[in-house]
Parts: structure tokens; sequence; C-alpha cells
């Protein structure tokens, strides 16, 4: 074995994207459709592929696969595919539609795009994502997607987290919803015509890798318990993020890593663990009980202003009784160029800061009063009561119904969570991982956002995956079968299988003191405070020690009642668990090597006289792919066999764009 | 009740009475539990996890319950709360908080009750009836890639409007909890005129609405009474017009021998 | 998940269309209680307009139709109505009834699906007394009052005599507050199925002109009975 860097990992060879055709951006896309090999039409349904999740990616996919006439089995955990989580994003999707006249192009979102990751994304991709925005809209108004019109009848845009154009097209604050239901029913569409086979309460526990090859997963039957085997020529995953690492997230109750986990284990390199988005306009926390945190769209930002007191004994004043003079518009102040439509990772830190100073306001939480105001008085005045309800009604209706507080007379109080992971399994221009016939798509895997999420990019990026880029990319792959056909009693297939019935019994029998859930949240705390907005190499390297301790702790002491042969949600939520606590070991060694400061991802040892990111493009211009390291069995944890990773780097190059120093000044 | 001690004067002490069944064919029963100190910033939802760590400790299988976003946008929670679907508040059970009880309340908790609901275990059902209708023709076909440019049919905003108010829908089904004959023509009635409303919807208007109408009867939900439950459980308040939008279209489709 | 899509499903086999043929039939009984109402209001007007009124609905379209032919077209009509809208109210009750097998322990919704099924049953069971009463066999109530060749030659006579009595006036009154009630819901409901209330404004108009038959119908019905009970009609 190789010496271990930091003590936590080692590093292997360099790779390298070997697909994206050697042509400049603008023309590359074209060029690589063009030389994907075709599938005749009479030969898809002899083809079959496993999409994993039913959101934007995973939906859209299953969809256009199906349409095409390809045999899909896909899956949700869920009771139906349209309550994937993509289903929770509200603000909006980007697109160059250039409507507003107003400079945008595909060049442009392209370069925002790569600006606001922070230079940490593969420029193919992104131009590739630029590229099809367009046509996503036009496909989801075909599809009856009601996005919000002007009174001529076309449709509208505005402008959104932190860019100068207009470009992004919503459906008031629902607009992953109508995506998403959009998505739902031409999936829908596609099961009545016999194309897909629709999976529902099913969970991938394990992926079936056969000489060399993705053919299959292991999932079980959430409803009976049943462990099953589905085989196919090639599996996509879809599953979506994992903030659910730092249990109090913006996620849904049920997001996981297990699918991605799973993949990884199998030799699915995993891409930027560390890479994590704080959303700055989430509802605060109001007490220990919290399961998770709500987000407010960032639209809000557009129109509410920013403040904290600029002294301190007013923080528990009524804020409607400070003085204007006494306010601190702090991003205004700061950044008086973009003001409060700083990037997320800025607007977020920021606010962590004042409340940090001791200006926070709202209920004591801990030793801190962790919240800011988002004052709308301005824009009611300016724009009248009415116009503010059309804009943002459901936002403020959803935060008066949490917090019990009036916002159009009181402003608001917002706090920063997690909310998005950059990070993923690590994908080549086809969306194709390390696993040969192991597709990634939309938040599970790593490769659009760089650092940085843009707001409104999110559902861009999962449906121009779905609809457009998979379906394209793994047409080449496809091409090259029907691959030879797996048994059921295949070494790989039973080995498989009986590792997740072992998990599961093992599980059940641990028979300890403490739920699962208490696990989850000590994670998520260990998470939040060594690897949430500002990581040190200290606090990293203590929380690695903590997780392994917890992990430790989890396979000797939890308590999971019920059986493995009915609806078990403790059962469900252990396997879930018991995956996050390897991946928050990852994420922080991934942010431990990584000693920069770029977009989402802050190392205090690394920032500006200002306070303010410094990336290190002379060592860190690079994607950094971990390969799972395995273990010895350890017999006080024989549930969780995880080794040192060992670290490829993938070099970034940027040809299209120049290299700078993010400002937002 | 238990004597507690409460952490805050606000906090409330309550007996829950929850619907427990093992599985599909298990009688099912009401059981009373007690919780105390509950705050009432916690959700109804936050509440139950409260109750289930407590079960977990004392070794007796937590309630199971369907949620997922709890921010009431997904519809994958859904509790019958003292009667009402979705409890006293117009909102989701993930969306509904403590505040709207009084300390000493007695709750009961119930899963949606509907045939074409299945109850799988305590308080979760089995939807995939709306699935199916949804199949049966809640979309509009059109396969990826051979779509207008989007800005070539503009949509007068008043007709926009309408769709998305009816697009809103999140298929929860507190619409069929809500009714007494356990209809689905509300969480129907918002598709047919979400899509209705739409230029993009117009060529399969009337297939769909039969299509749709006559996968609801086979599902086994009831007819429709007008009596108006629905909307008034509707988290999302999609409003009891979409059935006459549906009646109509359903009657156009007659008329068209359909 | 195999699905169940129906291959062939036709509008006319829906629950909906039980709906509407419900909604028609009762369309249909509202215009024929309109009529019937304002036969009865005649009452205030005097014997000899109230027989002449009941007699010349007998001879109406003579000599096209023979004596008493339009009645018959009338009662063919309603007869046919009264099973259309008696079939699916019976199928849609049953198909509520498995819909929901287990009920609720505690449910607080809106209960006037059941008012309507159990007010429908009132109402066909009251009909059907008042088919005995004053059509079919006119039997002699009023014991102090005239004889039964006296009711079989005045239909005024028949009237009167009847609605002297107190308790005789009280089943037609019940049966009126459930007429009103079904009414209230019905014609509303029968515009929300045949699609008229498609924007709130609408559906408050349907609700108002349900508000506004029951209303009209319930008084109209209550003047003549009340008049004779109190002595302003003899």
């Amino acid at each position: 074995m190789t010496d271990l860097i930091h003590g936590v990992y080692t590093e292997g060879e360099k790779i390298a994207d070997t697909k994206a055709p050697k042509v400049p951006v603008a023309g590359m896309w074209e060029k690589r459709k063009m030389d994907a090999a075709l599938v005749n039409p009479a030969n898809r349904r002899k083809l079959s592929v496993i999409i994993v999740g039913t959101g934007l990616a995973g939906g859209a996919a299953a969809a256009t696969l199906g349409e095409a006439g390809y045999h899909v089995k896909s899956f949700c955990y869920q009771d139906s595919p349209r309550r994937a989580h993509s289903i929770a994003a509200q603000g909006g999707i980007n697109a160059a539609k250039n409507y507003k006249e107003d400079g945008d192009s595909v060049y442009r979102l392209f370069y925002d795009t790569v600006k606001g990751g922070d230079y940490r994304s593969r420029e193919t991709n992104v131009y590739r994502l630029a590229e099809v925005s367009a046509n996503i809209i036009d496909q989801c108004v075909a599809q009856g997607v009601p996005f919000a019109r002007e009174y001529g009848g076309l449709l509208d845009n505005r402008s959104f987290g932190g860019v100068q154009v207009s470009r992004t097209f919503y459906a008031r604050g629902q607009t992953g919803q109508q995506l998403l239901i959009g998505a739902y029913q031409a999936l829908e569409r596609q099961v009545a015509a016999g194309t897909v086979e629709m999976f529902t309460r099913h969970e991938m526990l394990e992926l079936i890798v056969e000489d060399g090859r993705a053919r299959g997963i292991i999932a079980r039957d959430l409803v009976t318990g049943e462990i099953q085997t589905h085989l196919a020529d090639a599996v996509v995953l879809a599953s979506g993020g994992y903030g659910n690492v730092f249990f109090l997230s913006t996620n849904a109750m049920g997001s996981n890593v297990t699918a991605n986990w799973r993949a990884h284990r199998k030799g699915a390199y995993f891409g930027n663990p560390c890479y994590t988005q704080i959303h700055p306009t989430c509802i605060p926390v109001s007490g220990d009980h919290q399961s998770k945190l709500t987000l407010m769209s960032e639209s809000l930002r557009n129109d509410g202003r920013i403040w904290v007191p600029k002294k301190r004994e007013d923080c528990e004043k009524d804020p409607r009784t400070i003085p204007e003079a006494d306010r601190d518009y702090y991003l205004e102040r700061i950044y008086p160029a973009f003001g409060n439509l700083v990037p997320r990772d800025i607007a977020s830190r920021q606010a962590k800061n004042m409340c940090d100073e001791g200006r926070g306001v709202g209920p004591m939480v801990g030793d801190f009063r962790r919240g800011v105001y988002l004052d709308f008085a301005d824009a009611i005045k300016r724009l009248g009561q009415k116009a503010v309800e059309e804009k943002y009604g459901n936002l403020f209706d959803m935060y008066a119904r949490i917090t019990g507080e009036n916002p159009y007379e009181t402003p608001m109080r917002i706090y920063p969570a997690v909310h998005y992971t950059m990070g993923g399994l690590w994908v080549d221009y086809d969306l194709q991982s390390t696993i040969p016939g192991l597709f990634v798509t939309g938040e599970a895997n790593f490769s659009d956002h760089g650092a940085n999420r843009l707001g409104a990019s999110a559902l861009m990026q999962g449906l121009a995956d779905g609809y457009f880029v998979l379906p394209n990319t793994i047409r080449d792959y496809l091409a090259k079968g029907p691959f030879p056909k797996v048994s059921e009693d295949a070494p790989a297939v039973v080995e498989a299988r009986t590792a997740v019935e072992e998990r599961t019994k093992r599980l059940l029998a641990i028979k300890g003191e403490r739920s699962v859930d208490s696990f989850h949240k000590e994670l998520g705390n260990i998470m939040w405070e060594y690897c949430g907005m500002e990581r040190t190499e200290a606090g990293l390297l203590k929380a690695i020690d903590l997780i392994r301790g917890l992990r430790a702790e989890f396979w000797r002491n939890v308590k999971i009642l019920g059986s493995a042969d009915t609806l078990n949600q403790s059962l469900e939520k252990a396997g879930r668990v018991a995956d996050f606590l390897e991946l928050g070991e990852l994420m922080c060694i991934d942010a431990l090597h990584r000693a920069e400061s770029c977009g989402g991802h802050f190392r205090a040892e690394s920032q500006t006289e200002d306070g303010e990111a410094l990336r290190h493009d002379d060592q860190f211009l690079y994607v950094a792919a971990w390969e799972f390291g395995d273990g010895e069995s350890d017999p006080n944890q024989p549930g969780s066999t995880m080794g040192a990773p060992v670290l490829h780097k993938e070099d970034l190059v940027y040809e299209a764009i120049e290299l700078k120093q993010r400002s937002y000044k | 009740m238990a004597t507690s001690t409460k952490s805050d004067p606000k906090n409330m002490d309550l007996t829950l009475r929850i619907w427990r069944q093992d599985g599909p064919s298990d009688r099912g029963h009401l059981q009373t539990y007690e919780v105390s100190d509950i705050s009432p910033d916690m959700s109804f939802l936050e509440m139950l996890d409260v109750l289930n760590e407590q079960l977990n400790a004392k070794g007796e299988e937590p309630i199971a319950f369907d949620s997922d976003c709890r921010e009431g946008i997904c519809g994958m929670c859904g509790l019958m709360i003292s009667g009402h679907a979705h409890g006293p508040e117009k909102t989701t059970t993930c969306q509904l908080h403590m505040r709207s009880f009084k300390d000493g309340d007695t709750i009961t908790v119930e899963p949606w009750r509907a045939d074409a609901f299945p109850i799988i275990k305590d308080l979760v059902v089995d939807r995939s009836s709306f699935d199916r209708i949804i199949q049966a023709g809640g979309f509009i076909s059109v396969n990826t890639g051979s779509a207008p440019e989007a800005n070539a049919a503009p949509v007068p905003k008043q007709k926009a409007d309408r769709a998305f108010q009816s697009a809103e829908c999140i298929g929860c089904g507190a619409c069929v909890a809500a009714c007494p004959n356990a209809s689905a023509m509300l969480f129907m009635g918002a598709k047919v005129t979400h899509l209705g409303e739409l230029p993009q919807g117009q060529p399969e208007r009337w297939a769909r609405v039969v299509s749709m109408v006559s996968q609801h009867d086979h599902e086994g939900f009831g007819g429709c009474t007008n009596t108006g439950a629905c909307s008034v459980a509707c988290p999302k308040g999609i409003p009891q017009d979409v059935i006459s939008t549906l009646n109509k279209d359903l009657r156009t489709a007659m008329r068209q021998g359909g | 998940m195999a699905t169940t899509t129906l291959s062939a499903p036709t509008a006319r086999k829906t629950t909906i269309a039980l709906k509407l043929l419900m909604a028609v039939t009762g369309a249909f009984f509202v215009l024929y209680v309109l009529l019937h109402m304002y036969g009865n209001l005649k009452v205030l007007a005097g014997q000899e307009a109230f027989d002449t009124y009941a007699h010349h609905l007998r001879t109406f379209g003579e000599p096209m139709l023979p004596y008493g032919g339009l009645l018959w077209i009338f009662r063919i009509l309603l007869l046919g109505s009264l099973i259309g809208h008696a079939y699916a109210a019976f199928t849609l009750w049953s198909r509520a009834g498995s819909a929901r097998k287990t009920k609720y322990a505690v449910l607080k919704t809106a209960a006037s699906a059941q008012w309507m099924r159990w007010g429908g049953v009132a109402i066909l069971l009251f009909v059907v007394w008042h088919l005995i009463h004053f059509t079919i066999v006119k039997p002699v109530i009023n014991v102090d009052g005239p004889d039964a060749a006296a009711i079989k030659a005045s239909p005024y006579t028949m009237v009167v005599a009847s609605f002297q009595l107190w308790w005789m006036v009280l089943i037609y009154l019940l049966a009126l507050a459930a007429l009103g009630l079904h009414l209230a819901h019905g014609v509303f409901s029968a515009q929300q199925t045949l699609g008229f209330t498609q924007t709130p404004k609408a559906r408050a108009r349907a609700k108002g002109i349900g508000n506004l038959t029951a209303a009209l119908v319930v008084v109209g019905f209550a003047i003549p009975p009340l008049s004779i009970l109190f002595g302003l009609v003899k």
C-alpha cells in the first residue's frame, strides 16, 4: 500500500474524459451525436435500461427512452414517480432563449454557469447544457407545462440568482412541480404504452456488475420486503443528491445516497463529494424537533432587501421599530454591483458572518440567533401589495404557515441551509461513469455545476440530461448490445443479492439502544459543524475521527424494530444512514484534500484579505474523482469495510473561457 | 393523562388515537397514545416523529406514515386528523403545525379511507390508482424532440392562469379522503382543466376525458355528488369548478360519440 | 406494476353520464313542479277556476290529443324521468357505498350527499302517497267533510277537505321541506353536472338559482294548504 496522505487517502492515476470530440465546444455536441452509433428501431425493444429515480433527470429519460422504443424499467422509493424531490424546486429554469433581447446567448449562459461554478466544472459538458437549454422550454411547453405568461400570451422571464439577464422561465413559485408533472405525465404515457415498467416503492440496494459492465440492480420492494433482482443492458442512476447527510437540509425526508454509494463501492468514482451548496434563503430552525428545512425560492432576493441591525442590542427589537439608519443592508454595502443578488455561497456565508458577529435575529438556537431579515417593505411600497402577492404569494403563505408570522407586515427571517450537492458520481461527456454501462444523470452526477450551482440551473440540468443528452449518448452504448444474457444465478448476481440480504439481516440483528434518527442527527451535526459553510484542516480531521466512531457505534448499537418482510420505515432509514456514515467521511476527506476555497467549498485557510474565497488554480484545477478503497473487514463494524479512498485527478482544461478569480464586488 | 413537566408554558400535552394496522389483511384498530411537551412550532409529522422515537425506545414498532418533501408540495403525506383531511387548516399534513391544537386535545389520526386506496400498513395507503388515471390520458402526447418553438402558440393569460391553478394539484388524495363518495373527480377535473385550457391540450381533449373518467370508475372511486367537500379539503384550494369543466368536457365527448 | 387501463372506454358508461341523466331528469322534474305549483295556486282563485283548470289540463290539445292525452304524455315522461333519476341515484349510492367500505371513526365533512339520498327517498315515498291521495284512490280522509262522490266530482272540494286537517298539512309541509332541501342542492348540482359552473362567479350564480328555486317552490306550494288550514280558502 502506498503512503497515506493526511493519514486518510492515497493518490492514484489521473483520469480524463475521452468521449468529448476534439473540436471547438460550439460544434462538439453535434459531432458527438453524429458519431454516436444508431440502434435500429426494431432492435430497441430487445434492449433494456434500468433507471433509478423518477425526478426530472430520471423521469424525462425514462419517458424519452420509452418513446424511442427501448424496454425501460423505472424505479422510485416513493409511492408515485410524481413525488420525486425535483418537485420542490421553486424558482425557475434557465434557458438561453434571449426572448428579452437583453444580450443573452448560449455562450453567455455557458459562461455564467462556468463562472458561477467558480471554474471547477468541465467546459464541454456545460456548453452542451447551455446549448440544449432552449429545447427544454419548447418540450415542456408542448407537454402543457403552465409557465408564467405575459398579457400578450407569450412566455415571461425573470432574472434570477446572480445573473444580469432575464433568462429564467418560471411557473409562479412551483416551477419544479410543473416541470416534474410534465415529465411524470410523459412517463405515465409510456407506462400505458407498455414501454416503461414502473416500480414504485422500490429501493435500489445494490448494483450488479457482471463482466465489467453494469447489468442490473438488486431492489427491495418496500411494501413486501421482497429482495428482487432486475437485469438489463444498461443502468442509469438518476437518484438525486446527498444533502441529507447533514440530516437537516432542504431535501426530502427520503432523499439518500444509497444508489450512488452502492455503485461507488462497486467501482464508480465519486466526483468532488465536498462541493455542497448552502442555500441562503431558508426558513430558520425553530428547535430540536426540526426534521427538515424549508427553502424559499431565492427569487425573493430580486425584490426583498437583506439586512441585520447595526447594533447588537437591536436584535431583539421588533424590526419595524428599527430606523433606517440603524439597519445594515450588508450585501448592498459590501457588493454594490450585485447587492442582494450575489451568488448563493456569498449570500450564505455573509449571513453566517453577521450571526457569528452577534447581529443575528430571531430565537436563540444554541448560542446564536440564527437568522437575518429579508424585508419586502420597500417592494410593497414600490410595486404595491398586489404585485408582490402575485409574484411571491405562495412563498409568503408558506412562510406564514411555518412561522406563524405575517411577512407582509414584519420582515421575513432567513438563514442558510444545505440545499444541493454539486458533487456526485464521476461521469464522462456521455454521462457514463467509470463502470461501463452505468450512466448517471442530474444531481446524482458531478458534471455541470463545478463548485457552485447557479440558481435555476438544477432543473435545466436534470431535464437536459433526461430529455436530450442521455438518450443520445446511451444509444452509442446500447448499439453494442444486446449484451450476453446474465442468468439470475450468475456469481455476480448471487453475490449482490446475498450482500443485500445479509446487510438487512445484520441491521435487524443489532438490537441496540439508539434509534436510526439519533445517529443521523449526530452525523448531521458533525457535518454541519466541520464540513458546512466553512471548513478547516483541523476541523475536518476531527470530523473524520468522529464519523468513524459514530459509524462503529451505529453497527453496534442501532435499534431497528419490526421485520424485513413488511413495510419497515426504520429499516429503510437505517440502510440509508449506514451509507451516509461512509459518504460523510469521504466528503470530509475531499474537503480536507482541497486546500483552497472555491464556490460552495470554503476553506478558512484560503481566503482573500476581504474574506472572499481564494482559489488556487495552480494546484487544484482538477476534478477530484475518488475510488472506493476496500478496507479490511473490521469485526467491530461488520457492516462497513471502508478503507482509504484513492484520489484520481481529472485536469480541467479551459479553452473557450479564460480563467478569472471570481469577483462580485 | 400522564403529568409532565413542560419545558415551555406554550407546549402541549396531547392524547392521540392512531390507527394501527399490521398489513392489508389485518383488521386494524385505533390505539391510544400520550405525548407531552409538544412545541407549537412543531409540524404535525414532527410530533409523530417524537412519538415514534418514544415507541422505538419502548420496543414498540413505530407508526408507519408517508411523508417526503415536508414542504407541502410532493403530495406524499396525508392523514385524516380528527375527521378533517390534512387536519383543520387548509394545508398538507406536513405543513400543519401544532399551534393549530390546544393543550389537552384528543386527536384521532386515521389513514385516507377509500377502497381505491387500499391500506398498506398503519397510516400508509396505496394511491397507485391515481397514476393509472393519469396513464389513461392525463398527458399531452408529444415525443421528445418533436416540440415546436415555445412561443409559437401564445396562450391568453386568463387561460394560462386557470391552467396553472388547476395544475397546482399535488395528487395527495385529500379530495378522495374527504368526499362522502370517495370520488376522485376533483383530482381528475384538475388535470382535465389544466390540459384542456391550453392550446397544446386540444387535440386529445375529448378522448382524454372519456378515458380518464372510465379509468376512475374502473378503479372503484365513487361518483360525484357536488358537495364540494373535496375543494374544502384540497390543500391547494383547487376550486370545484374544475369538476364542472370535467363534466362539460365529458358531455361534449358524448355528443361527439365518444 | 402492470397497468389495468381499459381498452375501449365509452362516455355513456361513466358515472358522469349517470349524473347527466340525473341532471336532465331532475331538470324536467323542476319544470313539472313549477307547473304543478302554478296549478295549485289556482286554488286561491276559487272553486270554479280551479276545477276548470283541472278539467282544462285534460282537454288540452284536443282534438289532436285524446281526452287527458297531454296529461298522459306528461305522466309517461315523468315516470321515465323517475326511473332514470332513481336508477342513477341508486347506482351512484351503491357505488359510493362500495367505494368506502370501512368508514371513518371521526368525520367532519359536509353531509349534503346523505341529505340528498335520504331526502330523495322521502320524496319518493311522499309521491306514492300523494298519488294515492289525489290521483289514484282519492280516499275520504276528512270524515267530517264532503263524501266520496263530491270529492271525485270536484278536485277543489277534495283539496280543501284534505287541508282542513292539520296533520295533513303537516305531512305536506314536511314533504316540502325535503323537496326544498333536495332542490337547493339538486338545482345547483345539475348545473354543475351540466358544466355551467366553470368560474367562481358562475358557481355562485348556480347556487343562487338553486336556493331561489327551492324558496319559490316551498313558498308557492305552502300557500294553498296553509290558506285552507287557516280558513282563508274555504
